[in-house]
């Protein structure tokens, strides 16, 4: 037994020579950033496709040499759709793995949450939720940026087209959750410049699994069009609700309709349904000379072919951010404040998924209106409405 | 007005059904043990997504694939049995719940990582338009599942009043010992009454998947909608259990319909608290009865 | 106080003077700041369970209650922060009594259910109707005392788990004192207090109001260590997990709620390696101990010291 300690101390001496060699041979230390997903939990539709992303880009990146040279590594956390534990990871991305940047959470709650903790860190979180309060004001948000649309940016895109319509006086039915109360904060706040009424405001939540009620409520009270704001099962139900109904009025949902999933659980349902999406679902149907078609060609294919799914637009707010700090990492290297900075300024008609961004000093987005599509059900398949 | 009046009628009812199956799920494992078993939101689920894999996926005939999800259902609650609550002897109430809980995790892992997080669906029962009431609609898989309680309903009234091992069980739970002392097979009922809680949520789950869509996590709302119209129809009693459920439902879409929708939930559970605080072991159940037993 | 109940007070002053001194790490100091938070609400139902016999399953409701009151008095009130978190106690207590002289007349599962709506309704209310609703509200101010801000984190460790220990001393005390005992003889049999002239009522009552006094306190220095909250912080799911925390600690012993509440929310953070695995691992942990550490983990290792101490005697 005594020769064990020796025969030990020889194989450790071996294991660190040999980790010795292997780290004089990747010659740049990486560049490390975090991730902070609702991988699990009542927002998983959302950090699933993120996280996806997340590990398809680490990837092809280290694949191609990584960022001049240096690899990229993303250390992914689940916050289990909780504010509590996103705070919790943040942490220890910040301490335990000292990262250059966050991507992520996936919820506006989890993101608010941390807000001071970001700031106090003075390093860049680059959001995948749309609450505007995320990145508004930006002087108390100087380290916080977000990629996907502002809420009130898809109801624009709704109302213009609704006014085309002739349509005036719709009823809306909102998730009862952060998602669908911000969608119904924007609905409420700019329904007067369009010169829209809303004759009824309904609720329902998230695992409820019939709104007929509410339907039928939003048709007494005379309404011209129904809006549903909602993500997950609800949104199915509630176009399924309204088939049945025949309510004979047209169903708009929000941009989380977005996925081919429900047109599919949907079925027949879904027929006529209008929506205001990003162009990354109806990326075969835009021009060849579109600015944000090749990008979106490559990132849908290529995700699918590894997933055997759609990354639909959530996944693509994920692929905004990361795609964002690399290119700042690629000019800036990895200074926190300068990679802060060059997303501030330099990414200047950027396309992205999500739209085409411009960042500026008071706004941490960058994507209005321009950035959605209006988009209809037709056969099981998207057409964009002119 | 009668159409719109009707029309929320018929949206609780839709739902009020569904509370029922899963808080006639809840008595079963009550009247035979006197645990309220937390994981009956997840047999649900479990009917509804292993009825889509064999009905959607494998592609097997109707009849086929309800047997083999109420088996696969069977052995999950039988499984549960054996390993978690078996082992245990002379087990504190509140300890076998929480183990309960601590099931319906594992169950709910289990269920992420074999179907995702995406929701799942398959077509009603009967294909066809929705019935039209005086202008107010029901759908057909609707009445699929008022007509599937009401038949779970009366099986296990004449299962509980009728049979031997139906009388044993309820023995089991109201007194083990003496019902040890008359000859019964306390474990082996236990064990009957967990695959039996199982396979009615899973009928439950089955039958409303068409209507209301199934994921993995649907689970704990389920269940404690059901828990609550088990408590306030009282609990063991069927009857209770199933009026509790239309109760709390009709109370929902009533609410959603006459007050506002944001308050649904709120205003049904203000009504279960007031009739516990007159009735304290529910509508159903008499104080002395209530008495007999513990908990 | 009982010899080993100072002793092991003690120890435990000894352990939150060291541990942030040790571990160096924020991140292990936050993991520390909620895992006090959690302990707070966890020896408030502690004494209502183990002591007085009554389970709750709303403990997330006066956790919301203290969070949301004592938010909303220092942002839109301009209270001080002290006064908010006084104020949301009050608030809790007031609460607390209006569902305990009902509600503690049901038993076992019926007042499960009880609480549990209660629980449900707060947090229906505060999704309507609450500052922000369903997406909750931000930039509430640090918790400061005297017009100093506590901003750091070792700073809010230190303030939280004093207030935990203060809290202990004052259950300890309260548990060891007539009350206590009054306690337990509830706990064994209701009628037979009664017949003896103990009022059985209003001393469950007054052990409610207490826990859900502790879950506010809790729920106030939540909201001023985040500085954001929204409702889904205060749902059932969180009763159900302070819940575990009393009975994987040990439900007859209040370092018990500690302990359990130390290991529920550390655990999480060590199934971080097992990625998308952990829900799974996580259930599966909970389930055996609860089989296997069936009295919680306290009374189980308090009974293999005396064992070992008894040995130690003999073999003198």
């Amino acid at each position: 037994m005594e020769k064990a300690p020796k025969r030990f101390l020889v194989v450790l001496v071996a294991a660190l020579s040999v980790f010795f060699l292997f780290v004089n041979a990747y010659a740049k230390e990486p560049y490390r950033i975090g991730a902070l997903f609702a991988v699990t939990g009542p927002a998983s539709f959302l950090g699933e496709p993120e996280k996806n992303t997340a590990v398809m880009l680490k990837d092809q990146i280290n694949k191609a040499g990584g960022i001049n040279g240096h690899p990229l590594e993303i250390i992914i956390e689940d916050t289990k759709s909780d504010e509590t534990q996103a705070v919790l990871s943040a942490k220890k991305l910040l301490e335990n793995d000292k990262v250059l940047a966050i991507v992520g959470p996936s919820t506006t709650g989890e993101s608010m949450a941390l807000v001071p903790i970001m700031n106090t860190a003075a390093t860049p979180l680059l959001s995948c939720a749309a609450g505007a309060p995320i990145t508004q004001p930006v002087k108390d948000r100087t380290w916080i940026f977000k990629t996907p649309q502002y809420d009130i940016s898809a109801v624009e895109a709704i109302y213009g087209y609704m006014k085309k319509q002739g349509i005036s006086k719709i009823g809306i039915i909102t998730i009862s959750t952060g998602f669908g109360d911000a969608g119904k904060k924007a609905l409420l706040e700019i329904a007067p410049k369009y010169g829209i009424t809303i004759v009824a405001e309904e609720k329902y939540g998230p695992k409820d699994s019939d709104m007929t009620t509410q339907l039928t409520k939003i048709k007494a009270a005379g309404a011209q069009a129904v809006i549903n704001w909602s993500v997950g099962p609800g949104q199915v139900v509630v176009t399924k609700n309204w088939q049945a109904l025949k309510m004979g009025i047209p169903l708009y949902q929000s941009h989380g309709w977005g996925s081919k999933k429900n047109i599919e659980l949907a079925g027949k349902a879904a027929e006529g349904v209008i929506a205001p999406l990003g162009r990354l679902v109806v990326w075969d149907k835009l021009p060849d000379k579109h600015p944000q078609k090749a990008l979106l060609k490559k990132y849908t294919q290529d995700y699918e072919a590894l997933y055997k799914s759609e990354p639909g637009t959530f996944g693509g707010h994920a692929y905004d951010a990361i795609m964002m700090i690399v290119e700042a990492l690629k000019k800036v290297g990895p200074d926190k404040k300068k990679i802060r900075d060059y997303i501030e300024t330099n990414i200047q008609k950027w396309p992205g998924t999500g739209g085409i961004f411009n960042m500026s000093k008071d706004d941490h987005c960058g994507l209005d209106k321009t950035a959605f599509e209006m988009v209809v059900v037709k056969n099981g398949d998207w057409e964009i409405l002119k | 007005m009668l159409t719109v009046f009707l029309q929320f009628l018929f949206s609780g009812l839709t739902v009020g059904a569904v509370y029922a199956l899963v808080g006639i799920g809840f008595n079963i494992t009550y009247n035979a043990t006197s645990i309220i078993n937390l994981a009956q939101g997840e047999f649900v689920v479990i009917g509804g997504l292993m009825m889509w894999f064999f009905a959607e996926s494998l592609k097997l005939p109707f009849l086929v694939s309800v047997a083999f999800t109420i088996i696969s259902a069977g052995i999950v609650g039988l499984l549960m049995e054996r390993l978690t609550i078996k082992p245990l002897k002379n087990p504190d109430l509140l300890l076998m719940i929480m183990i309960t809980i601590a099931v319906s995790i594992v169950l709910r892992g289990i269920l992420m990582f074999a179907f995702g997080k995406d929701p799942y669906v398959y077509p009603s029962f009967t294909e066809g338009e929705p019935l039209s009431i005086y202008g107010a609609i029901i759908q057909q898989q609707t009445l699929w599942v008022i007509g599937i309680t009401g038949f779970c309903i009366i099986l296990l009234f004449f299962f509980f009043k009728k049979t031997m091992v139906g009388k044993a069980m309820l023995a089991c739970a109201v007194n083990p010992t003496a019902a040890k002392l008359v000859g019964i097979n306390v474990s082996r009922m236990v064990m009957l009454s967990f695959v039996l809680s199982a396979v009615v949520g899973a009928i439950g789950g089955m039958a409303i998947t068409p209507i209301s869509l199934m994921e993995y996590d649907k689970g704990p709302m389920l269940a404690v909608k059901g828990f609550c119209a088990a408590i306030m129809g009282g609990l063991g009693t069927n009857r209770g259990a199933v009026i509790g459920g239309f109760i709390i439902g009709i109370l929902e879409s009533m609410t959603a319909g006459y007050i506002h929708s944001g308050l649904k939930d709120a205003v049904a559970l203000i009504i279960l608290l007031l009739i516990l605080f007159f009735k304290p072991a529910g509508i159903f159940v008499s104080k002395a009865m209530h008495q007999l037993r513990k908990f | 106080m009982k010899k080993g109940d100072l002793l092991s007070f003690l120890i435990f002053i000894l352990l939150i003077i060291l541990l942030p001194v040790i571990s160096g790490s924020t991140y292990t100091i936050t993991v520390g700041i909620f895992s006090g938070i959690n302990a707070l609400v966890a020896i408030g139902l502690c004494i209502l369970m183990g002591y007085a016999g009554q389970v709750s399953l709303g403990q997330a409701g006066f956790y919301g209650i203290g969070a949301y009151i004592s938010s909303i008095l220092s942002v839109h009130a301009g209270l001080p922060i002290v006064i908010s978190v006084i104020c949301a106690m009050i608030v809790a207590a007031v609460a607390a009594m209006i569902l305990a002289v009902p509600a503690l007349r049901l038993k076992g599962h019926y007042l499960a259910v009880a609480t549990l709506g209660f629980g449900e309704i707060i947090y229906i209310i505060l999704n309507e109707w609450g500052p922000g609703g369903p997406s909750g509200f931000g930039d509430i101010p640090h918790f400061g005392l005297l017009g100093y801000t506590i901003g750091s984190t070792t700073g809010y460790f230190y303030l939280i788990w004093g207030l935990v220990a203060v809290v202990m001393l004052f259950s300890i005390n309260l548990i060891n004192s007539g009350t206590g005992r009054a306690l337990r003889a509830i706990h064994d049999s209701d009628m037979a207090c009664n017949a003896m002239g103990l009022n059985v009522t209003a001393l469950k009552i007054k052990v409610f109001i207490l826990s859900a006094v502790y879950a506010s306190l809790a729920g106030s220095l939540y909201a001023h260590y985040v500085t954001f909250i929204s409702p889904s912080s205060f749902s059932l799911f969180y009763s159900i997990l302070v819940l575990m925390m009393v009975i994987v600690g040990g439900i007859t012993n209040l370092w018990g709620a500690v302990i359990g509440a130390v290991v529920i929310t550390v655990l999480p953070e060590l199934l971080r390696r097992f990625e998308e695995l952990d829900v799974l691992v996580y259930g599966l942990i909970l389930t055996l101990s609860l089989m296997f550490f069936r009295k919680g983990i306290v009374p189980i290792l308090i009974e293999k010291i005396k064992k070992l101490r008894e040995f130690a005697v003999a073999k003198h």
